[in-house]
């Protein structure tokens, strides 16, 4: 048993550095040459400045924006470390809402999110995307229901006609991969971009 | 449901199926210690490294050694994930300023990812810095898997030769399995990850200034070189909090359904290993088949009942099925199959949060870690894991037909059926154990994010995650506390080892055996008799074991779900 301690802590040693420094740095450094935007985070820069990431979801509230889906990441209160506030799209502390499927808690959220959604716009049927939290809590997508329930809102704000947004929407929506993988979207970063574009001119 | 759904999920099992006996011939060459197509680049690494650490490669090792062995490489592992989240304040590669990790956090992380269970109580992008991720995890995420592979292997070669008194040499296995299987791929597979959009870098996290106005600081980091490993080695543990769901760590549906398959590949492929091994590729196909039927019935479970949404959704006439913790790009059926694959292997990885699943959708991730995720599996222990109930299925059929079993060649006798159970019975004291403490002392019950029966689901779930070293988790639960930081450690300390050493001393048992010839009596375990028998063995056992705490939990919110009950 005893010769087996050299390669208990030798070999460990040796794999640790292989696996755990050489391995990564030599990527970071080959995926960096070959893909620079993308190994840095896909950010998007407008005037020279971060605005943010193509994959990352941002908070909008403004009506002359399409809105993302409700984010349930949290932020450490400020004036207690030991407790956290809500901070959607917090992007340092992803995190859904873990709400189960007999929460109280969710049905409510679920019913006060709905109620206003319908008098926001009373002639389509609300998409389950848009009052529901994801995952992550920084979903950058939304699905193209989501987007078209929003245009008479956006329209109204920006003195914009319906059916240009409604155009803007359908240029902005991916498809699924091959028409199979995935599920079809809208990234709101991208489409408020082109939104604000499409105003400019 | 959709057809497109359903061709999603059939398009993954075939690919499946086709780089199981690619994959499996190589691996088989690589455990033989044949020459490969890497050879000639990875040759001079590998002897280099057995000369430095003093390694005799010729020199095979009893199953007691190789046990040893096995258990003095995970010490060292250990000290050092502890020692660099303790210490990582003052270590390089910081540029988030993150301070040391508590004691209780680091004991249980250590823990957690030696086991190759990697649960997350530590909160990635918030509590650890790159070179804890890099040096403590990801090199962690190579070896735990390299371990389990390795074990796999090494329990095989105990079926396959006869009358020997060694297994391989334990050093070896994990060093050819490291160099020639987990590195070449993941370097690979990193670079399609950063293709598809996840970052690699060891930059400052950014600060960005929204389209609105607002500050956002937005958590980069080396995210695709771990996530390789996290996901080919089933280990599971993210880079992120929200783990695979994070759109760093997961940024489209082709990474998704490519992280998918990496999950499955090593594990399917390890039965053909077995097959080739045993000398008989159908042995390896009809296991392969026992774990196919277990994972259709869950993946068609799950995605119904997600399809199918809550009654709450139903009432507010909002369709589309349960979108609560669920990415858009993913939408139903990716969440769903990914839920049922990183439970049916022990990754536990995410891509939508397991808590906010319905009753029954979120029941099958848990059954399929109870039932000792031998479906497919964790790489390597799976296949052990598998094995096991194998030979007690063959233990009954002899039983019935009043003979001695025997399985490829191999009599299985008193000692082996004792240390199976030994190895199954782990998982109940522990699950159910460690259960019913969480929900009755006072600490533990204030951890649970929902009310009702929702809330012992939690409990119930963390446990198994931790005993089974799956690491998803219904992460409502607050898990980083003094109690459950303890108890999960003991859970996935346990689960893993108190597993391996019996089935470390069956391969050794078996090896000494002599190889009998198949005859007229022997129960053919290549055929659809043979695979109806073991999948009737595993859920007996499994139902017998789990279903009173899965009635108190998924079964009786799902009857309280469709009352409009809430709580």
């Amino acid at each position: 048993m005893l010769r087996e301690i050299r390669p208990a802590i030798v070999l460990l040693l040796v794999l640790t550095a292989i696996t755990g420094l050489a391995y990564p740095l030599a990527m970071t450094g080959i995926a960096g040459a070959i893909f620079p935007a993308k190994a840095q985070g896909s950010l998007i820069e407008k005037d020279g400045k971060v605005i943010g990431s193509a994959l990352i979801g941002q908070e909008f509230r403004d009506d002359k924006y399409f809105h993302g889906r409700p984010s349930a990441t949290l932020a450490p209160d400020p004036s207690d470390s030991s407790k956290t506030i809500p901070a959607p799209y917090n992007a340092a502390n992803s995190g859904g809402s873990n709400l189960g499927p007999t929460s109280k808690a969710l049905a409510d959220r679920l019913k006060e999110d709905v109620d206003r959604l319908k008098a926001e716009n009373p002639d389509a049927a609300v998409p389950v995307d848009l009052v529901t939290t994801s995952a992550s809590g920084l979903d950058p997508d939304i699905s193209p229901e989501a987007a078209q329930f929003q245009v008479p809102r956006v329209a109204k704000a920006r003195k914009m006609s319906e059916e240009s947004l409604k155009r803007l929407v359908a240029a902005s929506t991916e498809g699924r991969l091959l028409g199979l993988l995935g599920e079809p979207r809208v990234n709101v970063l991208a489409l408020n971009l082109a939104l604000d574009r499409a105003s400019a001119k | 449901m959709t057809v497109i759904g359903w061709l999603q999920i059939i398009l993954f099992c075939l690919i499946i199926v086709a780089l199981t006996k690619p994959l499996g011939w190589y691996m088989t060459r690589v455990f033989n210690g044949e020459t490969t197509f890497l050879s000639p680049v990875l040759r001079p690494i590998e002897a280099g490294i057995y000369w430095i650490s003093g390694v005799d490669e010729k020199r095979e090792q009893h199953w007691l050694t190789y046990t040893v062995a096995m258990l003095l490489f995970h010490v060292g592992g250990f000290l050092i994930i502890y020692a660099v989240m303790r210490l990582q304040a003052v270590l390089p590669f910081n540029p988030a300023g993150q301070t040391a990790v508590a004691e209780d956090l680091s004991f249980n992380t250590a823990i957690s990812f030696i086991t190759n269970t990697n649960w997350q109580n530590y909160g990635g992008e918030s509590t650890i810095s790159y070179l804890v991720q890099m040096l403590g995890l990801t090199h962690q995420n190579f070896l735990s898997a390299a371990t389990g592979i390795a074990l796999a292997v090494a329990l095989i070669r105990g079926f396959s030769r006869a009358s020997v008194r060694t297994v391989g040499n334990f050093w070896v296995d994990v060093t050819r399995c490291t160099l020639y299987v987990l590195l070449p791929i993941c370097v690979v597979y990193t670079l399609f990850l950063v293709w598809q959009g996840m970052p690699q870098t060891l930059g400052d996290y950014v600060e960005a200034t929204t389209l609105e106005g607002a500050k956002q600081t937005i958590a980069v980091g080396p995210v695709a070189s771990q996530v390789a490993i996290k996901m080919l080695g089933t280990n599971g543990g993210g880079f992120f909090n929200a783990n695979a769901a994070h759109p760093f760590e997961n940024p489209t549906a082709l990474s998704n359904f490519v992280q998918m398959l990496s999950i499955f590949a090593l594990g399917a492929a390890l039965t053909n290993v077995f097959g080739r091994m045993v000398g008989n590729q159908r042995q390896g196909w009809a296991i392969l088949a026992v774990m196919g039927v277990l994972f259709i019935a869950g993946v068609a479970v799950t995605y119904w009942a997600e399809a199918s949404g809550t009654s709450t959704l139903q009432a507010l006439g909002l369709t589309g099925g349960n979108m609560e913790g669920k990415e858009v790009r993913f939408g139903i059926v990716a969440s769903s199959l990914f839920a049922v694959i990183t439970t049916a292997a022990s990754c536990g990885a995410v891509n939508a949060m397991h808590d906010s699943f319905t009753a029954l959708g979120g029941m099958i991730p848990l059954i399929n870690i109870e039932l000792g995720e031998i479906v497919v599996g964790g790489v390597g222990a799976g296949m052990y894991g598998m094995l096991l109930f194998v030979i007690l299925a063959i233990f009954v059929a002899g039983l019935m037909v009043g003979r001695t079993p025997e399985y490829v060649g191999k009599k299985i006798e008193a000692r082996e059926v004792k240390m199976a159970m030994l190895a199954i019975l782990v998982l109940p004291l522990m699950i159910l154990g460690w259960t019913a403490v969480g929900v009755v002392y006072p600490a533990a019950v204030a951890s649970m994010a929902n009310a009702g029966p929702h809330g012992f689901t939690e409990v119930l779930y963390a446990y198994t995650s931790g005993t089974g070293n799956n690491g998803s988790a219904f992460a409502g639960l607050t898990g980083n506390t003094f109690f459950y930081n303890l108890t999960l450690a003991s859970a996935m300390f346990v689960g893993r080892f108190f597993m391996i050493v019996p089935a470390m001393a069956i391969a050794g048992s078996l090896a000494e055996k002599k190889s009998i010839p198949p005859s007229m009596g022997t129960f053919p375990t290549t055929g659809g008799l043979f695979v109806g028998l073991v999948v009737g063995v595993i859920l007996i056992m499994g139902g017998l074991t789990f279903f009173p705490a899965l009635a108190l939990g998924p079964i009786v919110e799902h009857l309280a779900m469709n009352a409009s009950q809430l709580f």
